[in-house]
């Protein structure tokens, strides 16, 4: 026993010396295959003009287009793109309850057969892009912000179930316990206890997820799905950069509101 | 003629999944109006033996009356019947911390109600009443309407007791109830239970860490070790010596 | 036997807040689904057609492998290069933003503001953008990635800097070592597991979003997920998301396996 323990210590050091190198090695040769892989196209001729007038329309927004009264200007696509993320968030938040305790761990599971099935299921729903979903959805209810609304709705389960699941398994069962002891059904130990306790942080990350949701909601546009990115694709195809720095600035603007809005509302919750 | 005991425990084993031996053959009779306190060393099995009277644990072998009636085969409702006259305290009060004092009070009530009507909080103005009464006997009435995480913790255990006195109970335990409590607020809490005991001759079953507390106010103290009753004498038996043993390594 | 019933105010009798709360929220989700022109009819209606779509999907072409085995590295490499880029920037901004390292309220309000702007910009935008300035390739787009991991990491980096331990910074700092010294001896033993621990959760993110990069242009699998979908051949959809799927999956589990051994 004796000197199977004092011999341990000398491969490890060994181990412990060499491993930085091995470590190394591994990373060099990672980085190789990375920078040799890529075909660097380089900056093409045109790319210090282009850069000039982006700056430029950065600088110079094009401020006719903030409100025109025609319902496709700034204020009311940036309007829209809230309503998708909120609607989105909002039909998601719903969903993933019940997919929240279909995966979340319970105690006395076999082999976790049902919670791991639940988990796989929102991994694959969270790596299935949004924009392909928004490509789907624009096939079943046509180009517009519904195919952008149903898009948050379904991509956004695979993140909120698992926040929701990973919160029922840390949660305070306490409160079960003694509905249950007084003598509640299953579904009064639900209502009265379960829920009323999980409730401030399936909020607090409904929240956060949309704060998530309003991001993807303006560049969903790109692919036809409503909200600010059609105008904003456009601009930049048509090279009208006024136009795409006034419209990045109403996105930076609603970002940084709806980002300290909701951190004050989750502060509060908590 | 002796009366019927309010629990008697017959054999009663336990041994968990993994082979650990919880309670290990079981036999004593609680008479009503009883407050017995049980003592012994954490993982001793008082909490084991208190869950088994409400089956909130289940036993292995052997047998549990509660007013002469077996309940190894209650389930469902007559389980649900069962523990509602079975009130329990907790070491962490187990209240929904959020939520108001008067909706945490009211939830005790729910065996009393249909499904449907307890969870939408469609409780009735007698019971809403029978809240306040509730709390006025822990001396916390005027808490009602404050938020359950808003009290210290001696008052949230009272609340935790009220929640309990709706039920209507012939039977409270309370498992450590004062552990996270500091001395003062563990007094307030142990004289409530010890009026109710003596008030409405509600059986009362606490287990204690603290032999000073149970010499204090037990009727009765019941000593465990490694799941067995290694001591069991009423208080006027009990002395400092004989007391002790149950904290001798067996 | 009455007992005193304590008095709540008003707004507590009357539910001020609750019902509130419930007006704003249904008067949200009225004007957000006219705005939106959500209509639960028509999707039903058309569910046929999507049905239809799913059904092709679930037809993987296996033969379209090879052909995007190439696009798949190039995703990976620019997730790479774009992280590491991003990262290495990121360090001493993180430093110059960290509250217990710089004193001056002014110089880490201003860093702190770049940072939270950078972070506001969607990273299909970015790349919509470095399109427009590097060409269609996946310059374009390891340039998004970089950006888009900067604003990342960056919070991320300053976060746990300020969670350190400050004894060994204040030992150092008395004996006048100078601010280079204190950050490479002091700071960085401290902060090195979880600083590789956040690059590598910042790398899994970017491998997902290096994905759909190519939709606009930036490179990798996103071209051709772009191409089969315009081309509606769903089939090839199915196997591009399905192997990006395996990628990320293998990514998030070394990852995963990393992470918990360095912390």
């Amino acid at each position: 026993m004796q000197t199977t323990l004092s011999k341990k210590p000398l491969t490890l050091t060994f181990w412990h010396r060499w491993r930085w190198l091995l470590w190394l090695v591994v990373v060099a040769v990672i980085y190789l295959w990375a920078v040799t892989g890529l075909h660097f196209t380089g900056l093409q001729e045109s790319a210090a003009a282009v850069s000039r007038s982006i700056v430029h329309g950065l600088v110079h927004p094009d401020w006719s287009y903030v409100y025109n009264g025609s319902g496709e200007d700034l204020v009311s696509l940036i309007f829209q793109t809230l309503a998708i993320a909120f609607l989105g968030t909002f039909i998601s938040a719903l969903i993933s309850v019940p997919f929240a305790f279909w995966a979340a761990r319970g105690s006395h599971e076999w082999l976790h057969v049902r919670s791991r099935s639940g988990k796989i299921i929102l991994t694959l729903i969270r790596t299935f892009p949004e924009i392909v979903l928004a490509i789907m959805f624009i096939k079943a209810v046509g180009p517009g912000s519904y195919a952008g609304v149903l898009a948050v709705s379904i991509h956004s389960i695979g993140m909120l179930g698992k926040l929701f699941s990973e919160a029922i398994e840390n949660m305070d069962r306490g409160a079960d316990e003694a509905i249950t002891s007084a003598g509640g059904n299953g579904a009064q130990i639900f209502m009265l206890a379960t829920l009323p306790t999980i409730m401030p942080e399936f909020i607090s990350y409904t929240l956060y997820r949309f704060e998530i949701a309003v991001r993807s909601a303006s560049i969903l546009g790109m692919v036809g799905a409503g909200g600010i990115g059609t105008p904003m694709i456009f601009a930049i195809q048509t090279r009208n950069w006024p136009r795409v720095g006034i419209i990045l600035l109403g996105i930076v603007l609603m970002v940084l509101l709806i980002d300290s809005l909701s951190e004050q509302l989750r502060k509060r919750l908590i | 003629m002796e009366a019927t005991p309010m629990i008697s425990f017959k054999h009663v084993n336990k041994i968990y999944d993994n082979g650990t031996v919880g309670l290990k053959d079981i036999n004593f009779d609680i008479p009503h109006g009883e407050f017995l306190v049980v003592v012994g060393l954490s993982g001793a099995g008082k909490s084991t033996l208190l869950r088994t009277i409400n089956r909130m644990h289940e036993i292995t072998s052997g047998e549990i009356r509660i007013e002469d009636e077996a309940i190894s085969q209650y389930k469902g409702r007559s389980l649900r019947l069962l523990r509602r006259k079975i009130g329990m305290i907790f070491q962490n009060f187990n209240l929904v911390k959020r939520s108001s004092v008067a909706k945490n009070v009211l939830s005790g009530r729910v065996s009393y109600y249909p499904t449907w009507k307890s969870i939408l909080g469609l409780f009735s103005a007698d019971d809403r009443q029978k809240a306040v009464q509730s709390l006025h006997r822990v001396n916390l009435a005027e808490k009602l309407y404050a938020r359950a995480d808003e009290l210290s913790g001696g008052q949230q255990q009272r609340v935790a007791i009220a929640r309990t006195l709706m039920q209507d109970p012939k039977i409270i335990l309370a498992d450590e109830p004062i552990a996270s409590l500091d001395p003062l607020t563990t007094k307030t809490v142990m004289d409530i239970l010890k009026r109710l005991n003596r008030e409405d001759g509600i059986t009362v079953i606490v287990n204690l860490h603290s032999v000073a507390l149970a010499r204090e106010y037990a009727d009765r103290i019941v000593g465990l070790r490694a799941g067995e009753v290694v001591y069991d004498e009423p208080i006027a038996k009990v002395t400092e010596a004989n007391l002790n043993q149950v904290y001798q390594a067996g | 036997m009455m007992t005193q019933v304590p008095r709540r105010p008003w707004t507590q009798r009357w539910h001020v807040k609750p019902i509130g709360w419930t007006v704003l929220m249904v008067g949200l989700l009225i004007a957000s689904s006219r705005m939106t022109g959500v209509d639960v009819a028509m999707f039903f209606g058309n569910l046929g057609q999507f049905t239809e779509l799913l059904v092709r999907m679930s037809q993987p072409a296996w033969d379209y492998l090879p052909v995007i085995l190439n696009p798949l590295y190039e995703t990976i490499q620019m997730a790479i290069l774009g992280t590491t880029i991003g990262a290495v920037f990121a360090v001493p901004f993180a430093v110059l933003a960290a509250s217990n390292l710089v004193h001056n309220r002014w110089l880490r309000g201003g860093i702190r503001l770049i940072l939270d702007l950078v972070r506001t910009l969607p990273d299909l935008l970015l790349a919509a953008i470095f399109v427009a300035i590097f060409g269609i390739g996946s310059t374009a787009g390891v340039v998004t990635l970089a950006i888009f991991s900067f604003g990342m990491v960056s919070k991320l980096f300053y976060e746990v800097i300020e969670t350190i331990d400050m004894g060994p910074l204040e030992a150092m700092e008395s004996v006048g070592a100078n601010p280079l010294v204190i950050i490479w001896y002091a700071v960085l033993p401290q902060i090195l597991n979880q600083f590789v621990s956040y690059f590598l959760y910042t790398l899994e993110i970017n491998v997902r979003a290096s994905t759909v990069l190519g939709y606009l242009g930036a490179g990798g699998i996103g071209v051709f997920l772009q191409r089969s979908l315009n081309e509606f051949n769903y089939s090839q959809t199915a196997v591009i998301i399905l192997a990006t799927l395996v990628v990320v999956m293998v990514i998030d589990g070394i990852s995963n396996h990393l992470r918990r051994v360095l912390l």
